[in-house]
């Protein structure tokens, strides 16, 4: 069998404020296999925001390790982290987190700024992403004249530009209405079935944790459960909005 | 490469979206870089004025003036009293071996008459070597020889301004004969036009004619071989010193004066004069100077605050690109670019402002100005420099942000 594209063993994250240690995770082990579709739930406090932001390099562990890709990234300098994050990791964020007064397209394009990606070629791919996430024809809007969902969905081309094998989706359907909180699940759906790309959600909605084939929940600090299930389709997901 | 033109463009952006601002926060820069260029500038073209006028009495010149004389308990500054004589010159030639030529001369104010026109002038009775001597050469005709000398023949040389009062316009004053104090002169030459001295006096307004000539035939004497003034050149400027040395010990000798008197004559040199002004307007330059380098201080604490306000706005886009794989020295890099595009693009106005400022100052109020490229090249980088040294604070900052605060800032 080959090694899983997430592997994290024992991991912890203590921080310190003042006298006071907070343990965030409190020895985390799990397996995350490459192509999977992983929802992580848990009420907030959990550990859940801070197992994804180790899991996407903006932070490190306090111990343990954890390996992406076979490779050992819980000690890497920050550099280091910077080109993972660049090369292998796409972040979704709940608030969009697209630059102010710049156009779709160019804050599709930002991550290629910061690699070697040859101009032509970046124009090519940034094309290549709004396409994949249904955003033709409004790439030169800037992001105060897109919808909250269009918004969405630039930030998810902007995921995908640097065609990353994780893609992390921090809470990515909570500042959005039902219908379009649809909409985006099924993109990511897609993605996940079509291009095979690796797909971690979290979500302390439950509605939003049927989309995923396994969900992973966190409580204080530790897995409590990590269960595997037939994910909603399209049509259930209708009618439940419908009813 | 790639990366470069993205983040000027990024930081043209960031500029032209708070015009106002970026304009204000230039001004510093602006101001200071057109001060020190329009300083500069003026200071320059005061002292290549100055020497200029100094330059114009000849080169490494010397002037050995008589006086400082005690007789009997009445004491006289220069001038004073006639000391020095012809013979006196011809020993400063014989025995100082930095001096290179000498001349001496005997002036006196004189009507010179021609035709029907007439003009009050300072008739000089020199030697052949005024010529080399005062670096005077003649535009018109030649000048006196020795032979003429010898024979205290009645030849002149007129100055410019001589000329114009006497002659019309287009009238060829050489081979003409003019009248000085009655006796008939032959005009042989006319003197290139020198302009005014630095206190103002006309060069040009004065005749010269063999010293013998005017000893004899013009301007009489009580003593013979007396003279007004000697002038020598030294060698080379590096000799004036010692020639001044050289020439103090030759009178020194000839005039007998004891060690407890006080010198007869005095001998100055125009370098003295000429460092003089020199200092007295670096001075002025250097004061002007540090007050338009304040200034370009002043801007860039101005560029520094401005951009820690604008690291303080963008914290969350610095934390998006943090995010996406930006490194710290992509971060540092990008405000750098911002705070040298401030400072150059000041600077570069500041450059056009500064150089219109020297045209218009040289053009309004008649001042002599002398734009330097040293100065306009210096204070351009200078000012580049002051965003790199300004801006790097700030950027440090930036770079240095934790991206997961940086996400969360609100």
């Amino acid at each position: 069998m080959t090694e899983a594209l997430i592997q994290v063993r024992d991991l912890w994250k203590i921080y310190r404020l003042g006298d006071v240690e907070v343990q965030a995770l409190c020895g985390v082990s799990t397996d995350i296999t490459s192509g999977e579709f992983v929802a992580v739930m848990g009420a907030s406090g959990s550990g859940k925001s801070t197992f994804m932001n180790i899991l996407g390099c903006l932070d490190r562990p306090t111990r343990g390790t954890y390996r992406l890709d076979s490779v050992d990234v819980s000690s890497l300098s920050a550099d280091q982290r910077a080109t993972i994050r660049n090369r292998q990791v796409g972040f979704v964020f709940q608030n969009f987190n697209l630059i102010p007064r710049t156009s779709a397209w160019e804050n599709v394009e930002l991550p290629l700024f910061y690699s070697d990606v040859p101009l032509h070629e970046q124009h090519r791919r940034a094309r290549e992403a709004l396409t994949a996430v249904g955003l033709t024809g409004r790439e030169n809007h800037l992001p105060s004249q897109l919808s909250g969902g269009e918004q969405q969905r630039v930030a998810i081309a902007r995921a995908l530009v640097n065609r990353p094998s994780l893609l992390l989706a921090d809470e990515p359907t909570g500042n959005l209405d039902t219908q379009t909180s649809i909409e985006i699940l099924q993109i990511f759906q897609r993605l996940n079935r079509e291009q095979g790309i690796t797909i971690v959600l979290v979500t302390h909605e439950p509605d939003i944790a049927t989309y995923p084939e396994r969900v992973i929940t966190f409580r204080d600090g530790q897995i409590i459960s990590d269960l595997q299930q037939r994910p909603a389709t399209l049509r259930e997901r209708t009618s439940v909005a419908a009813g | 490469m790639k990366l470069l033109r993205m983040t000027l463009r990024t930081a043209l952006r960031a500029l032209r979206r708070n015009k106002m601002r970026s304009a204000l926060t230039m001004l510093g820069i602006i101001i200071g870089v057109a001060a020190v260029i329009t300083m500069v500038s003026i200071g320059q073209g005061a002292d290549a004025a100055v020497q200029n006028q100094i330059r114009s009495l000849g080169t490494n010149l010397l002037m050995v003036i008589p006086g400082a004389t005690t007789s009997s308990g009445v004491r006289s500054g220069w001038g004073g009293v006639s000391t020095l004589t012809a013979a006196d010159a011809a020993a400063i030639k014989k025995e100082c071996p930095s001096v290179a030529e000498v001349t001496h001369f005997k002036r006196q104010i004189v009507q010179v008459v021609y035709g029907d026109q007439n003009w009050a002038t300072a008739a000089q009775g020199s030697t052949p070597t005024f010529q080399k001597v005062r670096d005077w050469p003649v535009s018109m005709g030649e000048f006196f020889t020795q032979r003429d000398e010898d024979t205290a023949n009645r030849v002149v040389v007129l100055g410019q301004t001589v000329v114009d009062h006497l002659f019309g316009p287009g009238e060829d004053p050489v081979d003409a004969y003019v009248r000085i104090k009655d006796v008939p002169f032959r005009v042989i030459g006319v003197l290139e036009a020198k302009g005014q001295t630095t206190w103002g006096q006309d060069q040009d307004d004065v005749l010269v004619m063999p010293f013998s000539t005017a000893e004899r035939r013009v301007l009489g004497t009580q003593f013979l071989g007396t003279v007004d003034m000697i002038f020598a050149s030294a060698g080379s400027t590096e000799e004036i010193n010692t020639a001044t040395q050289e020439i103090t010990t030759v009178l020194h000798d000839r005039h007998h004066i004891q060690p407890e008197q006080e010198n007869d004559f005095t001998v100055r040199n125009l370098n003295d004069i000429a460092k003089a002004s020199e200092s007295a307007s670096k001075v002025m330059t250097n004061l002007l100077l540090s007050v338009a380098l304040i200034s370009l201080l002043v801007g860039g604490i101005g560029i520094m605050n401005i951009l820690l306000v604008s690291v303080t706005e963008r914290t969350r886009e610095i934390g998006i690109r943090m995010a996406v794989g930006a490194k710290a020295r992509h971060i540092l890099l990008q405000f750098l670019v911002e705070a040298i595009t401030l400072s150059m693009v000041g600077g570069l106005a500041g450059a056009i402002l500064g150089i219109a400022g020297a045209q218009l100052i040289s053009y309004f109020a008649a001042w002599p100005t002398l734009l330097s490229p040293a100065a306009v090249a210096g204070s351009f980088l200078f000012s580049g420099a002051v965003g790199v040294f300004f801006g790097f604070y700030p950027a440090r900052k930036a770079s240095r942000l934790d991206p997961i605060a940086a996400l969360r800032y609100e």
